[in-house]
């Protein structure tokens, strides 16, 4: 029940666009047509699943203070929290090129429609946003973690989609010019995540 | 000085570029957070574009994206510990957004478009550019969120002393909410385009 809770949270309340802004970048460059937005939805969820999981077994076992126990008792003190975010950094752009080499390798047609969106992955927000959560929220165990990661990259996958098919349609109404393109994708999300905000307090 | 002055206005970082929405939507719901994150942006831009431009000629062109990532991480660390040592109440109310100054893609877009390629004084003064266009937004934003959504600036309570609140004044706790953010920066884009057709899209 617990992970279903985490799992209905990341997706819909504390949805990585409308609640902490994160991804807005690619969001806003890439949400021109629904297939591509939706290609890149499915590889952001992707890539959060893999990297918040290794990530958290990371702070877990080795970052954390006294995490570096199970070595031996002279490393109970060590504290290297500081390094998470070079490390978290490094983890994540390996596991991009690593799943990039292995989608190329497997399923060439499914590289052809992520490809292009793969490498920008390495430096979006919500990546990297969705481990640092992970580091600050202080998740019980490896299960509530994996379905936090799957919500919030189902959420992110959801808000571009859902913009994108805005944009859509946007094209054929009368903007006023200088409002056009960037400034009402703006308002629009602000609009967007009005309408999240009725999600707020739902419990399961 | 051209580089410098362009990106304050015809080539702002946010509003023209369209690069680090993120952490500027999350951190301006008041001036204090807004304009530490604009100094700590700007510190970051402005020294890894300089380190970067230093090395542009031996980083490997294969791997160059994990190598600027390396050395804007390690300026991101310096920063946070600096804002944990010096400004702790601010450094916890910014959170993860710190961090999230690595994965800003002001710094990568910078890195990449003009750091990879020029020389390192006109990269340093670009970046001090970008990061100073970057704190305009922001303190505006930061400036009116506070202002309307909480009735202070600078944490002194400017309404209450005004006396508003008698005559039947009410903070808009709208605008405090995130996406209240989004509209404004949209609405910022609008006067500006509006002012400068050059800028608008068809």
């Amino acid at each position: 029940m617990e992970y279903l809770n985490i799992f209905i949270k990341s997706i819909f309340i504390d949805n990585m666009i409308f609640a902490f802004f994160l991804g807005m970048c690619s969001y806003l460059a890439v949400s021109k047509t629904v297939k591509t937005s939706a290609g890149l939805g499915i590889a952001v969820t992707f890539v959060l699943l893999i990297t918040v999981p290794v990530n958290y077994l990371l702070n877990k076992y080795v970052l954390q203070a006294g995490a570096l126990a199970w070595i031996g008792e002279s490393f109970a003190t060590v504290d290297l929290s500081f390094l998470s975010l070079i490390m978290f950094i490094a983890v994540i752009a390996a596991i991009v090129q690593i799943v990039e080499m292995v989608v190329e390798k497997f399923s060439p047609s499914l590289y052809n429609s992520l490809g292009i969106f793969l490498p920008l992955i390495a430096v979006n927000c919500a990546v990297m946003g969705g481990s640092l959560f992970m580091q600050q929220r202080d998740y019980a165990n490896i299960g509530e973690v994996i379905s936090f990661s799957l919500g919030s990259g189902i959420g992110w996958f959801l808000a571009i989609v859902g913009i994108a098919a805005i944009r859509e349609k946007l094209r054929y109404s009368h903007i006023p010019p200088a409002l056009k393109g960037v400034g009402i994708t703006f308002i629009i999300t602000g609009l967007m995540g009005l309408a999240f905000m009725s999600f707020m307090g739902i419990k399961l | 000085m051209k580089i410098f002055t362009d990106p304050l206005a015809k080539n702002n970082p946010i509003t023209v570029q369209v690069l680090g929405i993120c952490s500027c939507l999350a951190v301006t719901a008041q001036l204090k957070p807004a304009l530490v994150m604009a100094i700590s942006v700007t510190v970051v831009v402005a020294l890894s574009n300089l380190i970067i431009s230093l090395m542009r000629n031996t980083i490997p062109p294969r791997i160059r994206i994990i190598v600027q990532l390396v050395v804007v991480s390690a300026l991101v660390i310096l920063v946070n510990q600096v804002l944990m040592a010096f400004v702790y109440d601010v450094s916890k109310q910014l959170s993860v957004y710190v961090g999230l100054i690595i994965t800003n893609c002001i710094v990568m877009g910078r890195l990449e478009a003009f750091a990879m390629s020029r020389k390192p004084l006109e990269s340093f003064l670009d970046g001090v550019g970008n990061g100073l266009g970057y704190g305009i937004i922001l303190v505006i934003i930061g400036a009116f969120r506070e202002i309307f959504g909480s009735g202070s600036i600078w944490g002194y309570p400017i309404m209450e002393k005004l006396g508003l609140y008698q005559i039947g004044y009410e903070n808009n706790g709208l605008v405090i909410m995130a996406p209240m953010a989004l509209i404004l920066v949209g609405i910022i884009i609008w006067i500006q385009r509006t002012k400068d057709k050059d800028l608008q899209e068809n």
